[in-house]
């Protein structure tokens, strides 16, 4: 981390990609080429046009891409509206790594995966993802389940088509609310079809995406016979500085920029119900 | 006032045990002797605590707003003193509150003090009767209190030179923290999203970023209650930083007096108001240009 | 122990360098920290002034840098950190606690480098509280109102204010100073009797015990909150004269010569404050309320070795609007229930 908090460095615009009607990923590397800082993955990073705002995103690239990173963006208001108007060459401020990460060196290391994702919500797990994919010796089987409104709404999804899907022992499950011409897979929501895919549980559970979607999956994967333990999500907050001080996305006595955004559900579970 | 306070005190629990009413909104008692604070009593062991007397300053009319009192099950029973009647009125002439939801007890008042005495906003009592009600609770006492020229201060200010006047506003407002007490208190302040809250507004601010922006904040303010400001005081009463906000607005109200004639918002029934009617008897524009340069 | 004559005080605070800050009269009834020049209405016999001196510390609003655009490249130049000498003159205890508050949160790691240059080129000088008000109870929180801990100290007695120095700091400060031998023991009777009126204030004894990290989401999920924040009107004046309140935001503004990126003073009694796109875990104000006074009396001890961040210097309860304040939680929330 820089060693003035809250004063960025610049990083420039190098590729912008449109996912769906309403999510760009945007391609961010320093002036002078290269990746502005190092991260782990499920931090995030603070992004700002000046005049505009600054929030804190998730950083959607693995740690093990070194000439890179991306962030997926979904337009649902006034920064993000402008970040969606960018083109290559646009400078952009960064400042980060923010927060902890997925304990992809511990506590998942070694074990069988089930990723959970709504929507835009896979734009943090693509980072873990990949970086799984990237050391595949150190994990055992992976599930990825991924639900979106409709098939032009799932993010990445070419990336999941010809990489994720190719991969040995990786099982992608695709599903989307309401059935659609050119669509021959899943239909239906996500704890419907978690439910339907009936997992077992000797694996660790990294889920991401709408509250709602959250609420009634832990539901789900809890009759499976998981543990709060065992299952990971990352939050979202109003942060304004990411270093704990602004007081913003104070829960309980933790912070999410700070303490969080990843939190195992047995330790969420601790906090005033607040988020 | 002490007959008053316990005549209201029974009344309430009249109206709350008969079911007439579902809630209380009043005062209770505090800590210390004077910080008797705004409350919402919802069952009758609640509303041991109601208490009505000098420390009832508080004009209860902008909670009915910001608790949306009037979508609530039943009526709750409000308090008000004669001056707050006014800006309830206010309230039900812009279809803020709605007028079936309450049971307003009108109660009388010999000015409300804090614990520096007499509130600088009872000094200039306005007026002594009731714009609303459904029924009073009063005595002879409360209705003869002294009152001075509310419009004195305001003539000071008038007498003053642009420099010495632009002086004193600029040190006035040096001291604002732009906490909004004055703006949440304030009756007349009851849009859903403040333009000073709205990101989409361009102008929305929570400090003052240049040495002038305090400044502005509050005369916007003042224009945007002007020929709606009832001239209730809380503005002031409620500065942690004792900035005499309610002269701006005093100001509007004489000038709206002298220019269109005499006019106390939150009075009398649905009317047409001198700042958003026109009549051919109304001054021209030029009039600012004049009395500017006077 | 030395001593100097309170008609020599405007000379003592001269003597104190060019940027001194002291309580002053600004207006009627109202004193505030101001910085001092001849002329200046030093008023030390306050209690309290209208706010803390934290303003000296975390200002309402600040530039913290600049950004020049130019088509689609960006120019970024940092605000230059404070770099003057100065003293706070005349703080009381409670306010002095509160800056050991602030530092917990600004100085932790990483360091905020705007407060800690501010921080680094202050020097306190303390005045023991001889009056303390109705609406005082700093010694709930262990503050002894008779002892700030600054770096220098002083006692007024009898028209004398007894001095004492505690730092290197303070040390220099003093030495210009002209300054006279001192009976200490003075010193000590004028302790006892700022106890003894201490004790005898009306929140003197209030009950704190409950408000720990263990007992969180008990306190927490009490029915009390709603009754008590029935009242507020989402204002920030309890936030604003509070002398531990330090969450803030960060707005970019365009001067029409390019975006000044500043900080100010935030509220979390304010519905914008965590509001996002879609969406905020505090809707009403009920929710807003509570965390004002869990994140004082709960939050901030559990992650601070149990010190609280309220102070007890009595400002809310003087300056709400509605009259609700921390000791009305306290006494709800403090007994189980």
């Amino acid at each position: 981390m820089n060693k003035e908090p809250l004063v960025p460095m610049l990083g420039v615009v190098t590729d912008v990609r449109i996912d769906t009607p309403d999510v760009k990923t945007f391609r961010v590397n320093a002036l002078g080429g290269g990746k502005c800082f190092e991260h782990k993955p499920g931090q995030c990073a603070m992004l700002s046009i000046p005049g505009v705002g600054e929030a804190m995103f998730s950083i959607t690239s693995s740690p093990t891409n070194k000439e890179f990173m991306e962030f997926s963006i979904k337009k649902c208001g006034c920064l993000t509206s402008w970040l969606h108007q960018m083109e290559p060459g646009q400078q952009i401020t960064i400042r980060g790594p923010y927060g902890n990460n997925f304990p992809v060196e511990t506590e998942l290391k070694g074990q069988n995966l089930l990723f959970i994702a709504g929507g835009i919500g896979l734009a943090p797990l693509r980072s873990v993802i990949n970086y799984c994919r990237a050391n595949r010796e150190n994990y055992g089987e992976i599930d990825i389940v991924y639900g979106s409104r409709s098939m032009d709404d799932l993010v990445d999804y070419k990336e999941i088509v010809s990489e994720w899907m190719e991969d040995k022992g990786i099982r992608v499950h695709l599903t989307i609310d309401r059935a659609q011409d050119g669509w021959d897979g899943h239909v239906g929501f996500v704890p419907a079809y978690v439910k339907e895919l009936d997992f077992k549980p000797d694996c660790k559970v990294l889920i991401c995406g709408p509250p709602i979607m959250i609420k009634f999956t832990l539901v789900e994967l809890e009759k499976m016979g998981f543990s709060r333990t065992q299952i990971f999500t990352t939050m979202e907050m109003r942060m304004k500085c990411g270093i704990g001080k602004c007081g913003r996305c104070n829960i309980g006595n933790k912070y999410v920029c700070k303490d969080g955004p990843v939190f195992r559900f047995d330790e969420l579970g601790e906090l005033p119900d607040e988020y | 006032m002490q007959k008053i306070g316990t005549a209201i005190y029974e009344r309430a629990f009249e109206l709350m045990n008969s079911g007439e009413v579902a809630r209380v909104l009043g005062w209770e008692k505090g800590e210390l002797v004077a910080d008797w604070s705004v409350a919402l009593f919802e069952d009758a062991e609640e509303l041991k605590g109601l208490v009505y007397g000098d420390y009832a300053g508080a004009n209860l009319s902008k909670t009915c707003v910001l608790r949306d009192l009037s979508k609530l099950e039943g009526k709750t029973l409000v308090i008000l003193k004669p001056c707050d009647t006014l800006s309830f009125n206010q309230l039900l002439k812009e279809h803020r509150v709605v007028r079936e939801k309450f049971y307003i007890i009108g109660a009388g008042c010999k000015g409300m003090k804090d614990e520096n005495g007499l509130l600088a906003k009872c000094k200039t009592c306005k007026s002594k009767n009731f714009e609303v009600y459904d029924e009073i609770i009063d005595d002879e006492e409360a209705r003869t209190v002294e009152s001075a020229d509310r419009f004195e201060e305001v003539a000071k200010l008038e007498a003053m030179t642009h420099e010495e006047r632009f002086e004193f506003w600029r040190n006035e407002l040096s001291r604002c923290i732009r906490c909004n007490a004055c703006r949440n208190i304030c009756p007349a302040c009851t849009c859903r999203k403040c333009v000073f809250d709205n990101p989409d507004s361009g102008v929305a601010e929570k400090a003052n970023v240049t040495d002038f922006q305090e400044n502005l904040f509050h005369i916007i303010r003042a224009f945007h209650v002007a020929g709606r400001c009832t001239d209730c005081g809380e503005c002031s009463r409620v500065c942690p930083q004792n900035i005499p906000l309610h002269l701006f607005n005093r100001k509007y109200i004489k000038d709206i007096n002298e220019l269109y004639g005499e006019y106390q918002a939150g009075e009398g029934e649905e009317e047409r108001t001198p700042l958003t009617s026109y009549q051919q008897s109304d001054v021209e524009p030029s009039i600012v240009h004049t009395r500017g340069n006077a | 122990m030395k001593k100097f004559s309170a008609e020599k005080l405007n000379a003592i605070i001269a003597a104190s360098g060019n940027a001194v800050y002291v309580p002053a009269d600004v207006d009627t009834g109202l004193v505030e920290y101001k910085r001092y020049e001849e002329g200046t209405s030093v008023n030390l016999d306050a209690c309290k002034a209208s706010k803390s001196p934290k303003d000296l510390l975390f200002p309402q609003w600040e530039n913290l840098m600049h950004f020049r655009m130019e088509g689609k490249t960006i120019e970024i130049t940092e605000q230059a950190r404070q770099e003057e000498d100065y003293v706070m003159f005349g703080v009381k205890a409670c306010d002095i606690r509160a800056i050991e508050v602030l530092d917990k949160v600004f100085l932790a790691d990483p360091v905020d480098t705007y407060y800690a240059a501010r921080r680094n080129h202050g020097t306190i000088v303390g005045l023991a509280c001889a009056e303390p008000e109705q609406s005082c109870f700093c010694m709930n929180f262990g503050i002894d109102p008779a002892q700030p801990a600054a770096d220098v100290v002083l006692w007024k007695v009898d028209g004398e204010y007894y001095v004492e120095t505690y730092s290197e700091k303070g040390e220099a400060l003093t030495a210009n100073w002209e300054l006279e031998d001192a009976d200490a023991a003075v010193v000590e009777t004028a302790k006892k009797e700022i106890a003894e009126k201490a004790a005898a204030l009306p929140f003197a004894n209030l009950n704190i015990s409950r408000f720990k990290g263990e007992n969180m989401n008990e306190l927490f999920e009490s029915k009390k909150w709603k009754k008590l924040s029935a009242a507020c009107l989402g204002c920030g004046s309890c936030t604003f004269v509070c002398p531990t309140c330090q969450c803030y935001d960060i707005r970019d503004y365009n001067t029409g010569h390019g975006i000044e990126r500043y900080r100010c003073w935030d509220s979390c009694m304010y519905h914008d404050f965590t509001l996002m796109a879609a969406e905020t875990p505090r809707p009403t104000q009920v929710e807003r309320y509570r965390q004002r006074f869990m994140h004082k009396l709960v939050y901030f001890p559990a992650n601070n070795d149990g010190m609280y961040s309220c102070v007890g210097c009595g400002r809310c309860v003087e300056k709400c609007p509605m009259n609700l304040n921390i000791v009305k939680v306290i006494k709800a929330l403090g007994e189980e229930e």
